[in-house]
């Protein structure tokens, strides 16, 4: 029988018109999904990486960047 | 699951304002409002059970953006016109916004009567260390040696320790937290709403444009990991040789008493005056 393992995955949106730039979400991303992007915004570059701790969400001074939670079974 | 904390902060904002806000790149003010959202939300207050009043400066403009019965008063005296509204609308929760220059430079007066009254008002004072709006100036809560516009050579005044004049002053419920600990901040802002009496929420923020620049912290992340670095938890700053933490933001609950309310005497006082 095959082995179901259930994993969390999140999902990363970036509300790119609001975002200045100011690397906050970057820099302090304790699993480094993110990468900054020539004018400083941050890219989701290893979403797989993510832990789901909100530091980005709860930091973000423009509210410009959304987590969801999505349960899968891979 | 855990609630989504930005689709949360998006149902409170004014969308007919223009957005983004009108605040610099990694300034704290958008920090604080997020964690006043979150805390009304978790108390459990409706839009219409709050009135925001602020002051004028870069932080009197989140009551522009938020969706609670607001009041965007002068310069120093948001205090004063929150205290009327609790007189006659004690059913309210009223939340005071103001920054350091508000709050302790022309409205220090009024700050330090609204805790001795111990009026029910929660008071958030977005101390960023510095005149924002107005350019750079230093206030009086300018760390002493930190350069400003007006302090291009070093600051030779002394800086107000804000959570600690409150105490003194008499306020039921004082606790300090910094942008960086938002988490901290929210939870802060959360215990000063549910407790009566006046209760003071001092928020160290950062400015990376008017305080930053002129102080080697001009990076937003350079202003967020100096938070990080230089603040103590309440519970081991008490084990602590003052000498350690003369400089550090001692952050954490500075006071939490029970008291007589203002409110609650003036309506008694108002019942035995017609008897
Ligand atoms: C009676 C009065 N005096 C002075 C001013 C000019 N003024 C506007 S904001 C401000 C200080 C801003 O600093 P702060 O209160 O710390 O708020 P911030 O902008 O840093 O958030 C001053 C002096 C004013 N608007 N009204
Ligand atoms: S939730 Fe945490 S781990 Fe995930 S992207 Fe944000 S900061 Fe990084
Ligand atoms: S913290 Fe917010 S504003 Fe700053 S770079 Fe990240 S998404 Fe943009
Ligand atoms: S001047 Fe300072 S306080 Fe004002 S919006 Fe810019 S960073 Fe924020």
């Amino acid at each position: 029988m095959e082995e179901t393992r259930r994993e969390k995955r999140y999902g990363h949106t970036i509300f790119r018109d609001w975002c200045k730039q100011c690397g906050i979400c970057v820099a302090f991303c304790p699993k480094k999904v993110f990468d900054r992007d020539p004018k400083g915004a941050p890219i989701v570059a290893r979403p797989q990486d993510c832990i789901g701790c909100r530091f980005c969400e709860l930091h973000c001074p423009d509210f410009a960047i959304s987590i969801t939670e999505k349960d899968q079974r891979n | 699951m855990k609630k989504p904390i930005t689709k949360l902060i998006h149902e409170y904002l004014r969308h007919d304002k223009k957005f983004p806000h009108v605040w610099c790149p990694g300034c704290g003010n958008g920090i604080v409002l997020g964690g006043l959202i979150r805390a009304i939300d978790a108390v459990g207050l409706s839009k219409d059970q709050v009135v925001l009043v602020s002051g004028i400066g870069c932080s009197g403009r989140m009551s522009v953006y938020v969706d609670f019965n607001t009041l965007h008063t002068t310069h120093g005296r948001a205090l004063t016109f929150a205290t009327g509204i609790k007189l006659v609308k004690p059913e309210l929760t009223v939340v005071v916004v103001m920054g350091d220059g508000d709050a302790l430079s022309i409205g220090g007066n009024h700050l330090i009567h609204a805790a001795r009254r111990n009026v029910d008002i929660n008071a958030i004072i977005v101390n960023n260390q510095i005149y924002g709006m107005t350019g750079g100036q230093f206030s009086s809560t300018t760390p002493y040696g930190a350069y400003a516009t007006t302090s291009p050579y070093g600051n030779i005044e002394h800086a107000f320790p804000i959570s600690e004049l409150a105490v003194v002053a008499g306020a039921s419920f004082v606790a300090r937290a910094t942008v960086y600990h938002a988490q901290l901040l929210e939870g802060m802002i959360e215990a000063a709403l549910k407790k009566r009496g006046f209760s003071l929420v001092e928020v160290i923020s950062t400015c990376p444009v008017q305080y930053g620049r002129r102080n080697k912290l001009a990076d937003p992340v350079a202003m967020m990991t100096y938070l990080k670095e230089n603040s103590v938890k309440k519970e081991k700053a008490d084990t602590m040789d003052p000498k350690e933490i003369k400089d550090k933001f001692v952050i954490g609950i500075l006071a939490d008493v029970e008291k007589p309310v203002y409110m609650e005497d003036y309506l008694q006082v108002k019942e035995k005056s017609k008897s």
